[in-house]
């Protein structure tokens, strides 16, 4: 009886694993897939497709690709100007965010439950909604450069980049994580005489680095995927990011081996780190439900 | 409480802090979101050597306007309906009722969107015009999508968080796989789906043709109307679902370990468990997952762009698709706005629908 029993349970235990492998297959198929045949040359890839050799190095394997795809498009730019743009917003945003947070959280101002409200509903219009007024607008933005004074922020970084400095998800996760520091902390550091702007360095973002992690990696997903926006706004080759270069190589022939190559260039490098940080990144989503 | 309020209260500081932040979201998002209102109420364009003037609602006119129109059948002087070649019944051209008709001002400027036979022995034909029937398919497209892409993507996402929530060794690992693909770019994942999708050589028509021994016949899956929206639908939920599943996850992770135990005590079966305790412990989950992939679910922009461009016929045309390319493409900024204002109106109704209806009853 006793066996009998372990058996079962070995068999029902190997049916789990299948069943949880064979639903990871159906994720990772096409990312094996990518890597893979960036290695081949487009000919071959086409040929392979047909059969599992899609999935495993075989054939005619090589870098070609890559190289290749660095003689067609500035690639080393376009990644530049995605890390600059996605790294200059996270970091201005953590600040700017974290300032706003720890205002509405921590201090009683004449106004706040006003603005608490405007943030809280923003987080119900889809940027696809402001995103063509919003063109107009950046048409006619000033700005003070290196020769005066100009108009129109259109093909720049600070077109994309101010934009998405504040937002209200990360200024709400800022307000909730704040709200749960024991308030005895900042009337201690007040009545030794601190300032705000001590309490919110020297208590405050000390205690953060949780909410600091979740806000970063929710920004750093949104700033490096973007591709409608620079899709409107950046039409010189000098400011574009990593996805609008994918244009780059669909003129003339689409060479899918080359499309692979810098496919898996721009995405390997954010999958390594994710692997690496996998539990920040998953509890930074989980973060955005539980109480959003 | 009186002396802690004093303690915090400060007035400067507090809208010192708060400045940068709200300042910025006034400037980039709640601005233009009242400009939008206000430019599709006019005939703004990107450049134009004149000032725009003010149209009042004509562009959500042109936008939304559709009308109906029984046709005739042509009959011959004996009163027999005319049929053409190939058999079928004619009818006077639409023209003839939709430009510069006297008798028919409400169908000016409209084409056909769809029609249908009806009356005595189907002689009559039932037509709907639109006066964009382009935007109309983006409408009836979106919502497609919506209504397919909610439950699907919602159900799949729970099922897939319940068997991540099992007590194995190595579960992380599987967690962490099914969650991949939400780290990747929606272009990215839209360039390499179009791969898998060919008509010719694509792998997914030779992964169906090997699993069914060469009987299946491969599908232009992108090319053709009737699977162009569902290829895009199944590639859309591939990588959106790990998203949802973390999010049942942790909402499953706040139901108390006790009741499962009385449940067990009580001797319930694994359905009994999952109706009577887990499921209502995710109620609040549930509406926030299905307010969140409604809205996500309307903006769908990014697959269409790169994989079909709203083609083929129309046929995976979108809402925002649609703003894009007249507020961009067109450089018809009052035609894009009032496209974004219809969007955000239909998303503030749905998620408003959706609350009201799974509010909690028992308060």
């Amino acid at each position: 009886m006793n066996t009998l029993s372990h058996d079962n349970h070995g068999l029902r235990l190997f049916v789990r694993y299948l069943v949880l492998t064979l639903i990871a297959a159906i994720f990772v198929f096409p990312l094996v897939f990518m890597v893979m045949s960036s290695l081949k040359p487009s000919q071959q890839l086409l040929i392979d497709s047909g059969s599992l050799r899609a999935f495993l190095p075989v054939g005619d394997i090589s870098l070609n690709n890559y190289t290749m795809a660095f003689d067609r498009a500035p690639v080393a730019l376009f990644v530049a100007n995605s890390l600059f743009i996605t790294g200059t917003t996270v970091i201005l945003s953590l600040f700017v965010c974290s300032l706003a947070g720890f205002s509405i959280a921590i201090l009683s101002w004449r106004g706040k439950a006003f603005v608490l409200s405007a943030i809280l509903a923003t987080l119900t219009v889809p940027f696809e909604t402001i995103a063509v007024p919003l063109l107009l607008m950046s048409s006619k933005l000033p700005w003070i450069g290196m020769d005066g004074l100009e108009v129109g922020w259109l093909n720049s970084y600070r077109v994309q980049i101010i934009p998405f400095i504040a937002d209200g998800l990360t200024i709400f996760l800022f307000v909730q994580y704040f709200r749960d520091i024991p308030s005895d902390l900042v009337e201690a550091a007040r009545a030794e005489g601190a300032s705000w702007s001590q309490v919110y360095s020297k208590v405050l973002m000390p205690l953060s680095g949780p909410i600091i992690a979740t806000a970063a990696i929710l920004k750093f997903l949104v700033m490096y995927n973007q591709y409608l926006w620079p899709l409107m706004v950046v039409q010189e080759e000098g400011y574009r990011p990593v996805l609008v270069g994918l244009q780059y190589f669909f003129q003339l022939n689409t060479a899918w081996g080359e499309i692979m190559a810098y496919l898996s260039m721009i995405t390997v490098p954010v999958l390594v780190f994710y692997l690496f940080l996998q539990r920040a990144f998953i509890a930074s989503i989980a973060s955005t439900g539980v109480k959003g | 409480m009186a002396q802690q309020k004093s303690l915090t209260q400060s007035n400067v500081s507090g809208w010192a802090f708060a400045l940068p932040g709200f300042g910025l979201m006034v400037a980039f998002i709640i601005l233009p979101f009242f400009f939008a209102i206000w430019f599709s109420l006019t005939n703004q364009r990107l450049i134009s050597p004149n000032p725009p003037s003010f149209m009042g609602l004509s562009n959500y006119v042109d936008l939304l306007s559709i009308g109906t129109i029984v046709l005739e059948p042509e009959r011959d002087a004996t009163g027999a309906v005319i049929r053409d070649n190939a058999g079928d019944i004619t009818y006077p051209r639409l023209r003839n009722f939709t430009r510069n008709n006297p008798d028919y001002p409400h169908l000016q400027g409209m084409r056909e969107w769809f029609g249908w036979q009806t009356g005595p022995n189907d002689e009559l034909r039932r037509v709907i015009l639109a006066k964009d029937v382009v935007f109309m398919r983006a409408l009836k497209n979106t919502f497609t999508f919506v209504i397919i892409v909610a439950p699907l993507q919602a159900g799949l996402a729970l099922m897939l968080a319940l068997l991540i929530n099992q007590k194995l060794r190595g579960i992380n690992v599987y967690r962490a796989i099914y969650f991949m693909p939400v780290v990747i770019s929606i272009v990215v994942v839209a360039f390499l789906w179009r791969l898998i999708y060919d008509g010719n050589n694509g792998l997914l028509n030779n992964i169906l043709g090997a699993l069914s021994f060469g009987w299946f016949e491969p599908v232009d899956w992108l090319g053709q109307p009737s699977t162009a929206l569902g290829s895009i639908i199944a590639m859309s939920i591939w990588q959106a679902v790990g998203f949802h599943m973390v999010i049942w996850l942790s909402g499953l992770q706040t139901i108390s370990p006790t009741l499962y135990e009385a449940a067990e005590l009580e001797g319930s079966s694994k359905w009994q468990t999952f109706r009577y305790v887990t499921w209502p412990g995710l109620r609040n989950t549930a509406v926030l997952i299905l307010i969140v992939i409604t809205m996500q679910a309307f903006g769908l922009f990014a697959q269409v762009d790169v994989m079909t461009n709203g083609g083929p016929l129309d046929s995976t045309q979108t809402i925002v698709f649609q703003a894009i390319e007249r507020g961009y493409g067109k450089q018809d900024i009052s035609g894009g706005s009032a496209i974004s204002v219809i969007l955000f109106l239909i998303v503030l109704s749905i998620s408003m629908i959706q609350r009201y209806l799974t509010r909690e009853r028992n308060t």
